[in-house]
């Protein structure tokens, strides 16, 4: 559990950071609160020879908000999201779901930017994001792009992002108001990866739903947005055999591995449960 | 000297703080403030760090270790390989369990996570970079992870180093991967009365592998003094003064030549009580290099490599008249042993005590078979947080009474009540051999039964149920009773040594001329409280204030000799020669006091802190003035001084036991189960410090939730241990851990001095079964007899599945 040998560095801004990134190449890893990364390195999976620790970057590290634009810095830890009076005003599912991430201590640390990222299927906001249908902003020495969740991801620890960028913010559009949300996540103990987990996000119109997004934790190796899943419910008025037809639309983009929680029939199976739940608790908080 | 003002008896009792007191943990304050000495804490001058390269096979051919790049390291000292450890007869060493355990890989590894090379090194960054450079050639064979497959004609031979060898410690070998068959009882008298029986059932019952996983991993720091000759090791060593032996035996370096001390502990549970490869590599290394050598084990490591617990393979067997009288226990269990006997059992008891396994109950015959066998597994088979596999024995008789009950569709505590052994039955002498030293087991039951009101509760279930049945919920209720009789206390040197080393146990104690003490045992706490409780035996004792009284274990330069702490045998061993300790002093403080009042001994009697003159309590000699006496007057025919020393052999084992009870709720769309109540009834005899025992309660019931509902370390077909890391070995938090009820009885032992049984291991033994009862309730009504542990989410739900109770 000792890491190999590395070099540290510690920019003072994004663009210090992404030349050291041009000119450090894929020798070098981004820290952020290091609570994937460092575990990797101890386990020797992970052995950059530079390590760029972004935690001096003042200009990353706010969430800013313009009626329902939010803006959400990269080294905002998982307990500022918690904390953050006019995220919950606005969505609240953001407070919900990182309470639902580790522990205290670890959410402290654990950022924002880390965890949708690294690309691990486990960590709990990137599903999120795709449902809330954020953009992600990468910048680089040559440039600024916006790369959407639901197309960041490619495969367990692969991503839309190229080594010499970095992630610096998240936006998207919080929904609309009164909208009902859940996220529903079954894990063995406090700390765990869930077993399987689902984010819903619906918005009702006299009981008829207008929108609806649903996102996937863990059950496959990258987040899933739930596409036909979402699709089923809008303009239902979410009957029992609507709600059933999104669950089965769900369960079959799942592929899950076998692992600890459980083999893979479990895990597509409690991935139903997670949606069903989530979907019934999203109409209770919908105003 | 007398006191100015007389204080009250009550007062004086209350000074004490002795036997029954709820006296502070005198460690905490040091531990809460993160001020213990725990063994990574020693940092000696020049100290140098071990590391291993360990396999990365289950089972396989090492043809070649190049160890080149390795030494090329700038930093790197020398690197140990068995070939280097062969001149000094050290590649191999023996076990507790008779048999032998290669130090460092010897051709061939066994198990992932084998012992190959000890890297030295100046520091552990230094050594951890060496394991990634040692280049192992294997050459990959077939892995045995089965136990039942161990046995197969075609199973793979392990042990190519006893090949030839077909009588083994503990007997004859069947197979090249048999390591004994140990029996115990009356085979064909309990065949007998199965056959005849009006209601037989059977069940196979699977404890599976876990592990202790105390908090700190196991290490130590071997320091080589060549200038005097003399060997320490600081380790984390549950028995020290056995430590020492074995060292001097397999080192031949002379036994006073050797120290062995265990600094603080955090947390032992077994896997502390063995020796590791570490040990002896940081040993070797310190001789070789002269200077100290540091190992401690990371968390992996301990999980995958440092002993595991069960792994028991049981059938059992129990017949019954049709109105529910017990008439015969039949039990086999395939035991797991791993690569290596290295279990840590008694040295006649290859199967530990599992023969308490008639428990709590009345059974006229009984038989049980132990055949034990090697898998491509790490070693070990410790007590983990029980007596020596009383644990498995409990979960199996408790597990097989609920599977009789469900039979004979009789209420599971009803059963128990009609078969208990009755408190006149005391002492009660049982079919497979064990003298049952005292029980009052219908009073404990009908105790827990008033305080969680059982019959309420199976009226709640039986709505539950209905409601269940008609659509209304998806939870099912489910209710355990588990009541253990424990067997504790290791033991009576009659029939209990380890390597042929008796288990007695010690306490010296000496009185300073201030009349304040300090104790010292041959037993090591590990958390358990030690220098609180044992000075509260020493205060009541002698009468002087537990909080001026120090103890001390733990250092074989200076302790008594025992042989440590395991196997809840501090308290009834330790314990008891502390207590004789005391009263060895007061015999002689009975004379000084004779001479000082000028009266004979026998008219003085015992009173708290002091001997006062019978029908004449005013006057009086305080142990604190007798202490001062014994220092500075001559007294005719008594030397100076006052100490004393007991070493205790206890006359019998003392048989703890308890009932508790569990409601769960059970969520068959998820598998999630809550521990909605448990309710613990604890009877281990005179309680020294209840707040202590409710504390070591608390503990053993949150180790029987993990173990329950998720700890397993389990092997894949090609030997890849599974579940080796806190990501996958459950380790449950606060937020998992239910509000535990605690309650007692006490029903002393008649054999100890202070009637004192042991109860650290109790909360184990008796919290598996109460659990799973729980769970398997749960599902009883749908034609569920018995469901394997962990019961984890998806195992439940996999069970709930296949009743037909999902979808």
């Amino acid at each position: 559990m000792i890491p190999g040998s590395f070099d540290y560095h510690r920019p003072q801004s994004v663009s210090e950071a992404t030349a050291m990134l041009a000119d450090l190449g894929e020798d070098a890893l981004i820290v952020a609160g290091g609570h994937s990364l460092i575990p990797m390195m101890k386990l020797r999976m992970a052995l950059p020879e530079h390590l760029i620790d972004i935690q001096d970057i003042a200009d990353i590290k706010s969430i800013s908000i313009s009626g329902r634009d939010v803006a959400i810095g990269a080294m905002v830890t998982q307990a500022d999201l918690i904390n953050s009076a006019e995220l919950q005003a606005i969505c609240p599912i953001l407070r919900e779901t990182s309470l639902q991430i580790a522990d205290p201590q670890i959410r402290n640390l654990g950022t924002i930017g880390g965890n949708v990222a690294n690309g691990d299927p486990g960590n709990d906001l990137p599903a999120l994001m795709q449902t809330l249908d954020a953009s992600y902003i990468l910048v680089s020495n040559s440039g600024t792009r916006e790369v959407k969740a639901r197309d960041f991801y490619e495969a367990a620890y692969f991503t839309e992002r190229s080594e010499t960028e970095i992630l610096t913010a998240i936006h998207f559009t919080a929904p609309p108001a009164g909208h009902g949300f859940s996220y529903m996540k079954q894990k063995r103990k406090i700390g765990d990866y869930a077993t399987a987990a689902a984010a819903v996000i619906i918005a009702l119109k006299d009981g008829t739903v207008e929108s609806a997004s649903i996102g996937l934790t863990n059950v496959s190796d990258t987040p899933l947005y739930a596409e036909q899943a979402s699709r089923l419910l809008i303009g239902s008025r979410l009957d029992d055999a609507t709600i059933k037809s999104a669950v089965e639309a769900a369960k079959t983009i799942t592929d899950p591995a076998e692992d600890g929680r459980g083999p893979k029939e479990f895990r597509v199976h409690l991935t139903g449960v997670m949606v069903e739940r989530a979907i019934r608790q999203a109409i209770k908080t919908a105003t | 000297m007398n006191e100015q003002t007389p204080i009250s008896r009550e007062d004086r009792l209350q000074k004490l703080k002795g036997i029954g007191s709820a006296r502070k943990r005198v460690e905490d304050a040091r531990f809460t403030q993160g001020k213990g000495n725990y063994v990574d804490d020693f940092n000696l001058p020049g100290m140098l760090f071990g590391d291993f390269v360990r396999s990365p096979y289950g089972h396989a051919r090492i043809k070649n270790i190049d160890k080149e790049a390795a030494l090329a390291v700038p930093g790197v000292i020398a690197i140990l390989t068995a070939e280097d450890l062969k001149p000094l007869n050290l590649h191999y060493m023996p076990t507790l369990a008779g048999d032998v355990q290669a130090v460092l890989a010897d051709e061939k590894v066994l198990f992932q996570g084998q012992e190959v090379a000890f890297i030295i090194a100046e520091d552990r960054y230094i050594a951890a970079d060496a394991v990634e450079l040692v280049d192992v050639d294997y050459e990959e064979l077939p892995a045995l992870t089965d136990a039942f497959k161990a046995l197969d004609d075609d199973a793979p031979l392990l042990r190519e180093d006893i090949k030839d060898k077909m009588e083994g410690a503990h007997g004859p070998r069947k197979h090249h991967n048999h390591i004994f068959l140990w029996e115990e009882g009356d085979k064909t008298g309990t065949e007998q009365a199965l056959s005849v029986a009006d209601v037989v059932v059977e069940e196979k019952i699977t404890y599976q592998r876990v592990h202790p996983c105390p908090l700190e991993t196991c290490g130590c720091v071997a320091s080589m003094d060549k200038i005097n000759g003399k060997l320490t090791v600081w380790g984390t060593f549950q028995a020290p003064h056995a430590v020492r032996t074995v060292a001097s035996l397999i080192t031949n370096i002379a036994e006073h030549n050797i120290r062995i001390v265990s600094p603080d502990i955090g947390g032992g549970f077994g896997n502390k009580v063995g020796v590791y490869p570490g040990y002896i590599c940081s040993i070797v290394a310190s001789i070789v290099t002269g200077q100290p050598v540091k190992w401690i084990e990371d968390r992996i490591e301990n999980l995958t490599a440092t002993a595991f617990a069960r792994d028991y393979h049981m059938t059992g067997k129990i017949a019954a008249t049709k109105d529910g009288k017990i008439t015969g226990l039949w039990c086999h269990v395939l035991a797991d042993h791993g690569a290596f006997d290295a279990c840590a059992d008694p040295t006649k008891f290859p199967a530990g005590f599992f023969h308490i396994v008639t428990g709590s109950y009345d059974i006229p015959v009984a038989y049980v078979g132990v055949d034990g066998v090697y898998t491509n597994k790490a070693p070990g088979g410790v007590a983990y947080r029980c007596s020596f596999r009383v644990t498995e024995a409990a979960y199996l008789i408790e597990r097989m009474i609920d599977i009789l009950a469900h039979k004979l569709d009789m209420d599971p505590v009803e059963l128990r009540l009609k078969n208990f052994i009755k408190k006149e039955q005391f002492p009660y002498q049982s079919a497979l051999g064990w003298e049952y030293d005292s029980g009052d087991y219908h009073t404990a039951m009908e105790q827990g039964m008033a305080a969680v009101d059982y019959y309420a509760l199976r009226s709640e279930q039986a709505e539950n149920r209905a409601a269940f049945d008609r659509g209304e919920t998806r939870t099912l209720m489910g209710i355990g009773t588990a009541f253990f009789t424990e067997i504790v206390g290791a033991g009576p040197v009659k029939n209990c040594d380890i390597l042929g080393l008796g288990m007695f146990d010690s306490c010296e104690i000496r009185i300073h001329p201030t009349g304040s003490a300090i104790a010292r045992l041959g037993t090591v706490s590990q958390g358990q409280g030690h220098a609180t409780t044992f000075a509260q035996i020493v205060a009541t004792e002698i009468g002087i204030p537990a909080e001026d009284i120090t103890l001390e274990e733990g250092d074989t330069d200076t302790a008594p000799y025992g042989l440590g702490t395991y196997g809840s045998r501090s308290t009834p061993v330790a314990g008891a020669a502390t207590a004789m300790a005391g009263r060895k002093i007061r015999a002689k403080a009975q004379m000084i006091a004779a001479y000082l009042l000028e009266v004979h001994e026998g008219d003085l009697e015992w009173d708290v802190d002091r001997f006062q003159v019978k029908g004449n309590p005013e006057a009086h000699k305080t142990m604190k003035e007798i202490a001062f006496a014994s220092y500075n007057q001559a007294i005719p025919g008594l030397e100076p001084g006052l100490e004393a020393v007991s070493y205790y052999d206890p006359p019998n084992m003392t048989y703890p036991f308890g009932a508790y009870f569990c409601v769960v709720d059970l969520d068959v769309d998820t598998g999630v189960v809550d521990v909605r109540r448990f309710y613990a009834l604890d009877d281990c005899g005179t309680r020294i410090n209840p707040m202590i025992i409710e504390g070591q309660v608390h503990g053993g019931l949150t180790e029987a939730l993990a173990i329950t509902m998720g700890q397993e370390i389990s092997y894949d077909e090609h030997g890849n241990v599974k579940g080796g890391s806190l990501m996958d070995f459950y380790l449950p938090t606060a937020v998992e851990t239910p509000v535990w009820e605690t309650d007692f009885t006490v029903t002393p032992s008649p054999h100890h001095p202070i009637g004192a049984k042991g109860v650290g291991e109790s909360p184990n033994v008796g919290g598996v079964p109460a659990l799973s009862n729980a769970v398997n309730d749960a599902f009883a009504h749908k034609g569920l007899t018995h469901m394997q542990m962990p019961h984890d989410h998806w195992r439940v739900w996999k069970t709930a599945e296949k009743l037909g109770l999902t979808g």
